[in-house]
């Protein structure tokens, strides 16, 4: 039904193509004059009024149909369907379903409840008839009136290119305020059910408490329901993460854009660029099971076996500790993530280097520096400002990675700088309280959106510093 | 047996004034070549010491990279290779034994568009005296840079503002900032790539007045799109067209009384 009203109007809207592009290619030929638009505009611009206004009334009259159905017979249910939630609105349910054709629920209905279903069914319906009929007509119409409308403007005079290119801005607008809205919406759910938790456990509580242990608050009557949302050592988690992260790619990465940039040979750049580009192309959780199977049992046994040697000697205490070392430690976690990002630091910065002007080059080599002398001391105080934008959007890429640190961190909420503790860090948090079976309105999984908001933020202002750190770099030398 | 190395009568201007203090750089058929593409052949010009040599000659005609074969700045280019014979003070700059760096430190270049670090005032001129380790203490440092900006004629005009950065400078000061970096590790020969031609024409005269000056220290070589400029600040003249040199003259001979007729029409603008 739908697909052969979007097929008819596509037919009519090319019809009103030629129709309008012959008119006007007539009546220029009649008269003698040039029309101000080419023909194919005045044609465009006629199938366009032939079609958009139809379209628009046809997704407003989808979407306001069922809702319009479910209102009017809600209202008057016959005596006979059941007086209590949440039946009644099963039967509703199931009245609409048997009038769209499908199989309602298995509830048992009494004899006169069935016959009442069928009766109410056949009143949706009729109902439901008599709106497709209408919606036929008001499309047609919609499609008539605008044809119309543009056939009237088919004159050589028209300025139909004017108004055709009027038209593409709206729409490329329309689509550009699509994105802009999800965004919107995205940050007002996430800022509304954060306003929700902050009902519950004060803000300052959150952001300053040193407790996390959301699992005990999932009875609210539980004493000390509100007691476990101190995120800090959450915090402390993610960073001491994105600290090693950025230790393990800030220098890989860096020096391998200025091997690329200044020393490479054209064709090693040829291979290796793209190379390295194919590290950016691993899925994150192919990081994290090799980080999880190969690099956590690699370290351990490292760990371990440095344990052994120490023990006896003057670092008995020590060797004590590194023999319990385990699998799963903020350092396994901290450094695959960091070679996650070594391309993505590498292409930034290669770019960035590349930006310097060869003038300052020359302008060195030509005082007698060497080629050390002048990346040292020219191109990368030159390019410096731009890499360190580089870093801050690494940076805030490793607080928003996930995958790698469910895998490989561990779950333990605690404050600690030693890289091999196990840790967690707030998107974990955040994935293990909102996956498996959730009571929606729980402080616990609320706290996942104050999460959320939180490190939302936190990477908005490492982004926004970052880009304008880039961006006033790039305008220094344009 | 110590064949002589290349043909050493001077090919360079003659007359009463010839000049007074040698020949400081001496090439012979040089030829350079991007990859294929032959961008200079077979250039013989002598240049004198303490004197200003002017190229001129049409855009592409191959002076930039004549500049360049010097001071060895085409090493740095790939698929850049020099032919012929180059000699500083009668030492071939292209043998073996002569470092490209070291090489640079005698042979400074200035170019087209003013290039300073994105550093200090200070710091730039310091950058020669310092990768060059010219200086022991921070006293002697600050001596060097004072007189190169002194010679520079930028002294007076920066003097309260070293520590700001050198783009912070109009363009005619960056340029004298580039010179002033040139002259602080003291070297033998300043080469000029078209160093006005990003300039307004009061900067412009600064820069020649300057370069007069330096004139009474170094050997000069200068790339110029001005005749009126290469007729001012010069006293001898190359003339390049299509990766050859044309005529070599006495500035005041050269643009008088040219002999080739090519010279003629490129100094009245019947081609260019
Ligand atoms: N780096 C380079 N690679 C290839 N060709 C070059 C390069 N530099 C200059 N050339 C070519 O060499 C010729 C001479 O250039 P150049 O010395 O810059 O001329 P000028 O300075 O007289 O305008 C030109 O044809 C130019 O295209
Ligand atoms: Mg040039």
């Amino acid at each position: 039904m739908f697909g052969l009203v979007l097929i008819c109007l596509a037919v009519f809207s090319a019809a009103t193509y030629g129709l309008a592009r012959r008119k006007v290619l007539q009546a220029a030929h009649g008269s003698g004059t040039r029309p101000h638009s080419r023909p194919k505009y005045h044609g465009a611009h006629a199938a366009l009024w032939a079609a958009i206004p139809a379209l628009l009334v046809l997704v407003g009259l989808a979407v306001a149909a069922p809702r319009i159905i479910t209102a009017v017979t809600w209202a008057d249910l016959p005596a006979a369907a059941p007086s209590v939630e949440p039946f009644r609105s099963q039967f509703q349910y199931d009245a609409e379903a048997i009038a769209a054709g499908s199989i309602p629920s298995a509830v048992a209905y009494s004899a006169d409840q069935r016959a009442a279903l069928a009766a109410h069914a056949d009143r949706i319906s009729a109902l439901s008839g008599m709106l497709r009929l209408g919606g036929l007509v008001a499309v047609g119409l919609a499609a008539l009136m605008g044809g119309l409308y543009a056939w009237s403007r088919a004159r050589p005079d028209y300025r139909a290119r004017n108004a055709v290119e009027r038209w593409v801005g709206g729409l490329l607008f329309a689509t550009s305020a699509i994105a802009v809205l999800t965004t919107l919406g995205i940050v007002l759910s996430l800022v509304w059910e954060s306003l929700r938790f902050f009902q519950t456990v004060s803000p300052l509580e959150f952001l300053t408490g040193t407790h996390w242990s959301p699992q005990i608050a999932i009875r609210a009557d539980q004493v000390g329901s509100s007691g476990g949302f101190g995120a800090v050592p959450l915090f402390v988690g993610t960073f001491l993460i994105m600290g090693i992260a950025m230790l393990t790619a800030a220098p890989i990465g860096l020096m391998a854009a200025i091997y690329l940039a200044e020393y490479a040979s054209a064709f090693q750049r040829a291979w290796i660029k793209p190379l390295l580009e194919v590290l950016a192309g691993i899925p994150t959780v192919v990081y994290g099971f090799f980080a999880a199977l190969t690099v956590g049992p690699a370290f351990r046994a490292g760990f371990n076996r440095l344990g052994e040697y120490l023990l006896g000697g003057p670092l008995n205490d020590l060797g004590l500790y590194l023999m319990g070392v385990q699998n799963q430690m903020a350092l396994v976690a901290g450094v695959v993530m960091g070679i996650m990002l070594i391309p993505f630091v590498s292409s930034l910065s290669d770019d960035i280097i590349n930006a310097v002007p060869q003038s300052l080059r020359d302008g060195s080599y030509a005082m007698g520096a060497t080629q050390s002398e002048t990346i040292k001391r020219v191109v990368l105080p030159a390019a410096l400002p731009g890499v360190a934008g580089a870093m801050l959007l690494a940076a805030s890429r490793a607080i928003g990675e996930t995958m790698i640190v469910t895998m490989a961190a561990g779950l333990q909420a605690r404050i600690t700088a030693n890289p091999l503790d196990s840790v967690t860090t707030v998107t974990v948090q955040i994935v293990t309280l909102l996956t498996g079976d959730q009571e929606f309105d729980s402080p616990k999984t609320l706290s996942a959106f104050g999460l959320g908001l939180t490190l939302f933020v936190v990477t908005l202002i490492l982004n926004i510093v970052a880009l304008r750190i880039v961006q006033h770099y790039r305008e220094q030398y344009d | 047996m110590d064949a002589p190395v290349i043909d050493t009568r001077p090919i360079v201007a003659a007359g009463p004034k010839a000049p007074a203090h040698g020949i400081k750089v001496r090439t012979r058929d040089v030829s350079v070549f991007y990859g294929d593409k032959q961008a200079l052949s077979d250039v013989s010009l002598d240049m004198a010491d303490r004197a200003v040599t002017a190229l001129i000659g049409p855009s592409g005609c191959g002076k930039s990279t004549f500049l360049r074969c010097l001071n060895r700045m085409n090493d740095t280019i790939q698929g850049a290779r020099v032919e012929g014979v180059i000699e500083l003070d009668g030492e071939d700059v292209n043998a073996r034994a002569v470092d490209p760096v070291a090489l640079r430190a005698r042979v400074g270049m200035v170019f087209q568009r003013p290039n300073p670090f994105p550093k200090s005032i200070f710091e730039n001129v310091a950058y020669g005296p310092r990768i060059h380790g010219l200086t022991t203490s921070k006293s002697e440092l600050q001596d060097v840079v004072e007189q190169a900006l002194r010679r520079a004629g930028l002294w007076d005009e920066v003097a309260d503002r070293l520590d700001q950065s050198g783009s912070s400078l109009s363009g005619g000061q960056q340029q004298r900032l580039v010179i002033a970096r040139a002259i602080a590790v003291d070297p033998e020969v300043i080469l000029m790539d078209e160093p006005c031609s990003a300039l307004d024409p009061i900067a412009t005269a600064r820069i020649e007045e300057l370069i007069d000056e330096l004139r009474q220290q170094y050997c000069i070589v200068i790339v110029t799109h001005s005749m009126a400029q290469a007729a001012r600040v010069s006293q001898q003249t190359a003339f390049f067209h299509m990766g050859q040199i044309v005529e070599i003259g006495r500035t005041d001979e050269l643009f008088t009384n040219p002999k080739e007729q090519r010279t003629l029409d490129y100094i009245t603008g019947r081609f260019g």
